[in-house]
């Protein structure tokens, strides 16, 4: 703040107080005397005789006033307020704010000690690392992925052994991190609307079902191998690496059915995992990762969690 | 002097009156008009394009600020849930500011980035689609109803006028940014765009 707005505000928080303690001895020490000869009146007449009194204060409602005005030079001394002056305190909002996040921080830390070190695959076996993290996924989660992880039209099921963008903590923690961007382009122009219906019987048979229309769906066989397989594998069993999902298993993201199989093919589908690094930090974005490999049996190309090394009891 | 006076002298008592409810205003207010922490905006807060602004006028009809503030206080609860406490300097460009001052709905300084857009149209659309507990109303007109994109430009030459810095070219631009894309786009917009630029500041 600059100097002249510096001594604008101590300029005018001082005539105040001042004037106020002015008012205050003014109306209340006058004419002594006067009240001797008995209560002074304001000098107003209604109705021919009737007067208004003009006695002092009571001395406690006075005491309040005078109480105030000291409190606010007391207030001033101590805390910021009397123009750039900061206060004996020192106290400022972002430095309480600082105060309380550290202690909070010094917390988190304590409880999160016991969780360092750990790899993803063992805290996900630790009653204590899950509860912690059902409560974040709870918090930050659960709008899109459902309270019980199994998502909804749009937001994949995260009990799915096979997850889009992969099953390996190693993967769910960069999708957690970084967040994913799935984009399925229109396939429309390509096929045409024959074509999308072939290929939309071929890829309902995919997943063990038989397909409504299997001459179609034999059909869509050839075209689902020169187009659709560059993403989804010759098997339609996906690409983690791309993010196309798995279409042989029961694990659908906008739904099963021929009518939503056709509307993907035809349209295409663009969805976005938002990141959450920056948001919750490195040790919250492990713990729920733990949480999501919890949820489904671990991987089979992932190694085996290294079972040789104990962990001391009470850590 | 003599309060008789003052007591049947209105212009007097109307002076008087005002001088002693003007010292707060003077000493609270004014200052800040001149302070650069108000007038400066912060690190990365740029004006809304054009989309935005048209989404943000349709926050502002339909009265979401009175359920949803955006004003992140600096107190430990709020930004760990939040993010970064808000600062003045976000708020240059808002005409009027957005600060709000009751939360049915949580705060959404910060909520760019935190959905992905198919979630805010879902959610828009029937919020108990995406979150069964929600009791917000659902907004489903704005997926249809189109921008009057005749009044983009116009909107952002008055803000120029109060101090928002458009070129000519962001307003020779406007109605091209606009044309043909609905409400719902807009608001997502600008939702998407709440807090970004808090995202690198360090405390």
């Amino acid at each position: 703040m600059s100097g002249f707005w510096n001594l604008w505000i101590a300029g005018l928080v001082t005539l105040n107080i001042a004037f106020l303690v002015w008012l205050l001895f003014v109306t209340a020490n006058k004419k002594k005397s006067d009240q001797d000869a008995g209560p002074e009146t304001t000098g107003h007449t209604w109705d021919g005789d009737l007067k208004e009194y003009n006695n002092p204060l009571p001395r406690w409602w006075l005491g309040i006033f005078y109480g105030s005005i000291a409190f606010a030079i007391i207030y001033l001394v101590i805390y910021p307020g009397f123009g750039s002056f900061a206060g004996t305190a020192g106290w400022s909002q972002v430095g309480q704010w600082s105060a309380q996040k550290a202690d909070a921080d010094a917390i988190v830390t304590r409880e999160f000690k016991r969780f360092e070190g750990k790899s993803v695959a063992e805290l996900s076996t630790d009653p204590a690392a899950i509860k912690v993290a059902k409560n974040l996924f709870a918090a930050n989660c659960a709008m899109c992925h459902g309270s019980d992880a199994h998502g909804g039209k749009g937001y994949p099921n995260l009990t799915s052994p096979n997850l889009t963008w992969g099953r390996t903590a190693d993967d769910i923690v960069a999708t957690i991190s970084n967040g994913r961007m799935g984009a399925m382009p229109s396939w429309q122009a390509v096929l045409g609307e024959q074509g999308v219906v072939q290929v939309a019987n071929y890829v309902y048979s995919l997943s063990g079902r038989a397909a409504p229309d299997a001459a179609a769906a034999a059909a869509g066989k050839e075209k689902f191998a020169t187009i659709c397989s560059a993403c989804h594998g010759p098997d339609g069993k996906g690409n983690k690496a791309l993010g196309a999902p798995n279409l042989t298993d029961e694990y659908w993201i906008y739904g099963s059915s021929l009518d939503t199989i056709k509307e993907t093919v035809t349209n295409g589908r663009t969805n976005r995992m938002p990141a959450w690094l920056d948001t919750l930090g490195e040790q919250k974005v492990k713990l729920l990762a733990a949480y999501v490999y919890s949820l489904a049996p671990p991987p089979a190309e992932a190694p085996a969690p290294a079972a040789a090394e104990p962990t001391p009891p009470g850590t | 002097m003599n309060h008789a006076k003052i007591e049947k002298n209105v212009g007097l008592l109307g002076v008087l009156t005002a001088i002693v409810i003007s010292v707060g205003g003077l000493v609270e207010i004014v200052p800040l008009y001149f302070s650069s922490q108000v007038t400066d905006p912060a690190p990365g807060v740029v004006p809304y394009t054009a989309l935005q602004l048209e989404g943000r006028d349709v926050y502002l009809r339909e009265g979401c600020y009175n359920c949803h503030s955006q004003m992140i206080r600096p107190l430990r609860a709020e930004t760990e849930r939040y993010g970064h406490y808000s600062v003045a300097g976000e708020s240059v460009y808002d005409h009027p500011f957005q600060f709000g001052s009751k939360r049915t709905g949580p705060d959404i300084a910060r909520v760019g980035g935190r959905y992905s857009d198919e979630w805010h149209r879902a959610h828009l659309n029937n919020p108990r689609d995406v979150v069964p507990e929600s009791n917000m109303p659902g907004f489903p007109w704005l997926a249809t109803a189109k921008i009057d994109s005749d009044l983009t430009a116009k909107k952002m030459s008055a803000l120029r006028t109060v101090g928002v810095p458009y070129t000519d070219a962001d307003i020779a631009g406007a109605k091209a940014a606009v044309e043909g894309r609905t409400e719902q786009e807009a608001l997502i917009d600008y939702l998407q765009h709440l807090g970004l630029a808090s995202k690198g500041w360090k405390n």
